[in-house]
């Protein structure tokens, strides 16, 4: 149902708020859904290392990450004499210094990740897809992201104007969708006005009630009437964010900076009302000197992986109700290119967290990373279609039937991974 | 609330029409007294004629004299490159720590300024050069030719990139910017096409060339066209010192270099390339002209260019029709985008579109400055530099290589339409140091926007809207006038 219809069926029921969140206040056991877009196709060999590969030290004489020293999270503590027995195992970081932290006898999770990511996979809450992405050729940042996003058939016509999160926020009851971006992205394109509001930086909001309602009566029959009134109302809701945080601030003196304090504010908006949400973040495009355990990618991950810790701290018990997808829109060049960095390649590695997922493993179809494996001797082969993938998810997470599966993603055939 | 009057000194000659006032909100950044004068003594066909061929055209003294005092004004970006690269090397050999940190912050903060100065130049010209067709194309061609500024050094180059290679081709012949982008440092630091050599293959460039600035993606090229072209350009690079390489006797007469720019040979694969179907032989920089030929001269280029312009004058999804014709006229001028462009304006597409493309933050911001202030020049654009990083639309602040979007959608969304009309209330509030000098010395003048001004009772006022008049009439200070204005639909569409 489209949402101005479904404002218009609540009538005189409407309270004064007239943001979607409230209004769809969903059931509290209903699950919650973050999707965390990395713009820019991150270098998933770097982040999930394919350690047992000798192929990847040859293709990436410079900017590889060192193989793990111990078996960190593989399951084992790192050696029957290892003082704490604890998985990931912090006695040994020293240990292992640069090297990559073994999520099983092939991949190996980058070591930057350790406090934040690694505790998560050795709980069972977090589990990587290798080999995931879309057919799309193209290499394009944007063609590729306007097309995972829109997530139609490749071939044939494309209607611009839906995207998945818009077409999955129609078949979930009670979804709540919203967007925690400077502009709307193209997966929440539809007819139902999702909105958006950055968490990146915001004030406290300037307009009075009565200086928000002459400002939304200019726009009244207009086409961005929904986009005024949501806009307004969700500058209020950020004020109320902001005075929970100033109160925690006072009772512990630090103060979360960067993506770790927007995917706390994430956490906050998500907790109460909204169960399908948005995020993106950018800088992942390292075609020049990337790093390897340590450099560019490396701080990037790190700023990352931190703010979804954060996010799942956050949530507190809400956390076994909520899943998290990363995805980026392609892999890049298995070997390192002439300027210690990598260029536009085709797999990635996607990854799923949660309070209650199968996690603690690796998940999907597999092949052996070596040089006759790789798509057109470049890149990952993608062996786990993104349709097909969160289709399955999708599917077991709401209950969906394979109608509506069809809805979000027509002509896909969902694959059950038991991700969650 | 009524709205006060001020008297104004500035005649304004005779009435102009609903759609004369939005016409002018197409062709320029939104009229002001100077521009409704000379349309009114024009004629409307005169003044696109000088609005496309503006060679006569001069900024008022104001704008130029603080344009002229501005570093970037005497530097070129080959003295600032080879500045910034030798201060890097200094502050590299230094051996104390504070040292280091003091040199690196001073480096670091001139970065800053020059980026800054190069805004401003760009800012004084949007909002005072009578050339404001040019003004729109020269921001048009910079988000088209995007670089971001805090790539590498950019910051030392994005000015002579904006005064070099886009403005003086805004209004000529396509290829010739594509050519001036592709031999511009800021250009080749970005896109990383500096690092390209044979044997060490760097394709990013080469792919948006053809993705972003030429052909547009799905146009027919393919991965290996992509490789192609980058082995091309393998050797177009970046040589700040000044110092020739030694090269072997045969390569010397194929070296090129000016201003910053090189071409090495040493650095080039001399192979023959396939590009496009067409074969071309390894000569040098010859090559890479031979392949700016050939993608300029694909009926996709004269499209996808055509395309682009009309997104920005016509409307988010421009008539195909419309396109058709362009684009004859692009592949019949060889690109001359002058052409291209009467073509546009002298269309019933264009006419029909009239008042509905909503404004990007650049459009909004230089439209409210132009209204509030007219042609009283403003001291200091720190202000206006800060309302479009909060709108999300900065110059040379774009990371990813695609420009902003040009469409409604891009910029309306609920999260951007807020924060639009806090930046309307911020502008309506008060000047914001408009007119504070930039050395830091006191202000002179102060000014609360009137946007009550003669201008606005004459281009504004007669057309506006039911509903908001209603909320003027609704505001309780001149404050508040100011926001609902600057809010309203019709102010926020052109």
């Amino acid at each position: 149902m489209k949402r101005r219809a479904f404002l218009k069926l609540l009538g005189s029921a409407a309270p004064a708020l007239t943001v979607s969140g409230r209004l769809f206040a969903a059931p509290a056991s209903s699950p919650r859904f973050l999707l965390v877009f990395l713009r820019g196709g991150y270098d998933c060999a770097n982040v999930v290392i394919p350690y047992s590969s000798s192929y990847y030290y040859e293709a990436r004489p410079n900017i590889a990450v060192p193989k793990p020293v111990t078996s960190a999270l593989s399951g084992v503590a790192c050696s029957s004499t290892c003082p704490s027995q604890a998985i990931p195992c912090d006695a040994c970081a020293a240990a292992d210094g640069n090297g990559a932290l073994a999520l099983d006898s092939n991949w190996a999770l980058a070591p930057v990740l350790r406090a934040s990511i690694a505790p998560l996979y050795a709980q069972r809450q977090a589990l990587f897809i290798p080999f995931a992405g879309t057919e799309d050729l193209s290499r394009s940042h944007f063609e590729t992201q306007d097309s995972i996003e829109l997530g139609q058939p490749l071939q044939g016509s494309h209607d611009l104007r839906s995207g998945f999160l818009s077409r999955l926020s129609s078949v979930v009851n009670g979804a709540a969708p919203i967007a925690f971006t400077d502009s709307l992205p193209v997966c929440f394109r539809g007819d139902s006005d999702i909105p958006n509001i950055s968490l990146k930086g915001v004030g406290k909001p300037v307009f009075d009630t009565r200086q928000a309602s002459i400002l939304s009566d200019m726009y009244a029959g207009h086409h961005l009437q929904q986009e005024v009134e949501d806009g307004l109302e969700l500058r209020q809701e950020v004020g109320r964010v902001m005075e929970q945080e100033m109160k925690d601030a006072n009772r512990d003196a630090m103060t979360p900076k960067g993506f770790e304090l927007e995917a706390r504010r994430v956490a906050r908006f998500m907790k109460d009302q909204y169960r399908i949400g948005f995020i993106d973040v950018g800088g992942w495009d390292t075609h020049v000197n990337e790093g390897a355990a340590l450099g560019a990618l490396a701080n990037n991950m790190d700023s990352l992986g931190k703010g979804l810790a954060a996010f799942s701290q956050e949530l507190g018990g809400e956390w076994r109700n909520t899943v998290v997808a990363v995805v980026s829109e392609f892999g890049r060049t298995f070997r390192e290119n002439g300027n210690k960095g990598t260029d536009h390649g085709h797999g990635s590695v996607y990854w799923l967290l949660g309070g209650s997922i199968s996690g603690g493993r690796i998940v999907g179809n597999q092949t052996k990373v070596d040089r006759p494996n790789l798509f057109q001797d470049r890149d990952y082969p993608v062996l786990n279609e993104y349709r097909a993938v969160l289709g399955g998810l999708f599917a077991s997470l709401w209950g969906l039937s394979p109608n509506e599966i069809q809805r979000v993603f027509p002509g896909s055939t969902p694959i059950n991974l038991n991700l969650v | 609330m009524a709205a006060l009057a001020l008297v104004s000194a500035d005649a304004l000659a005779g009435e102009v029409s609903r759609q004369d006032v939005q016409w002018l909100d197409r062709v320029t950044y939104g009229p002001t007294t100077a521009t409704v004068n000379e349309y009114s003594k024009l004629g409307r066909r005169r003044f696109l004629d000088e609005q496309l061929h503006p060679r006569g055209l001069r900024l008022p003294q104001p704008a130029a004299d603080e344009i002229a005092a501005l570093d970037i004004s005497h530097r070129s970006a080959a003295e600032l490159l080879a500045d910034v690269n030798r201060e890097n090397q200094r502050i590299n050999a230094l051996t104390e720590d504070a040292q280091k940190e003091t040199s690196r912050k001073a480096l670091n903060d001139q970065g800053n300024k020059l980026a800054y100065e190069a805004a401003r130049r760009e800012i004084l010209r949007a909002l005072y050069s009578p050339a404001q067709l040019q003004e729109q194309l020269t921001w048009l061609w910079l988000n088209h030719f995007s670089v971001f500024q805090y790539k590498a050094n950019d910051r030392w180059l994005v000015g002579d990139y904006l005064e070099q290679a886009i403005r003086p081709h805004a209004l000529g012949q396509f290829r010739d910017l594509v050519m001036a982008t592709l031999t511009h440092p800021a250009m080749l630091q970005y896109l990383d096409n500096a690092q390209n050599a044979n044997g060490h293959i760097n394709e990013n460039y080469a792919r948006e060339l053809m993705e972003l600035h030429t052909l547009g993606v799905g146009s027919g090229y393919t991965q290996q066209d992509i490789q192609e072209l980058a082995r091309v350009l393998t050797g177009v690079g970046i040589n700040a010192t000044g110092n020739e390489p030694k090269l072997k006797p045969e390569w010397q007469k194929l070296y090129r270099h000016e201003g910053a720019f090189e071409f090495n040979p040493a650095r080039h694969d001399f192979g023959s390339k396939t590009l496009l179907g067409t074969t071309i032989a390894g000569s040098g920089f010859e090559e890479v002209e031979q392949a700016v030929d050939l993608i300029v001269s694909q009926p996709a280029c004269a499209r996808f260019v055509s395309r682009k312009l009309a997104m920005y004058f016509v409307s988010d999804d421009p008539p195909p029709a419309l396109i058709e014709r362009m684009a004859k006229t692009f592949q019949k001028t060889h690109g001359d985008i002058a052409a291209v462009l009467e073509s546009l304006f002298k269309s019933h597409e264009f006419t029909d579109s009239l008042g509905t493309k909503f404004k990007d933050p650049v459009h909004f911001v230089i439209s409210t400055v132009r209204l509030a202030y007219d042609g009283k020049p403003i001291a200091n654009t720190h202000p206006i530099v800060n309302w479009l990083n909060a709108l999300g639309e900065p110059l040379f602040g774009r990371q990813t290589p695609d420009g902003y979007p040009l469409t409604e959608s891009g910029w309306a969304s609920s999260g951007q339409i807020s924060r639009r009309f806090e930046i309307a209330r911020t502008i309506g509030s008060g000047n914001g140091g408009l007119f504070d000098p930039e050395d830091g010395t006191a202000a002179t003048t102060t000014g609360f926007p009137q946007l009550s001004t003669r201008l606005y009772y004459s281009t504004v006022e007669p057309f506006l809207s039911t509903k908001a008049r209603t909320a003027l009439d609704r505001a309780g200070s001149q404050l508040e006038w100011n926001t609902f204005l600057l809010a309203s639909p019709d102010f926020n569409y052109r």
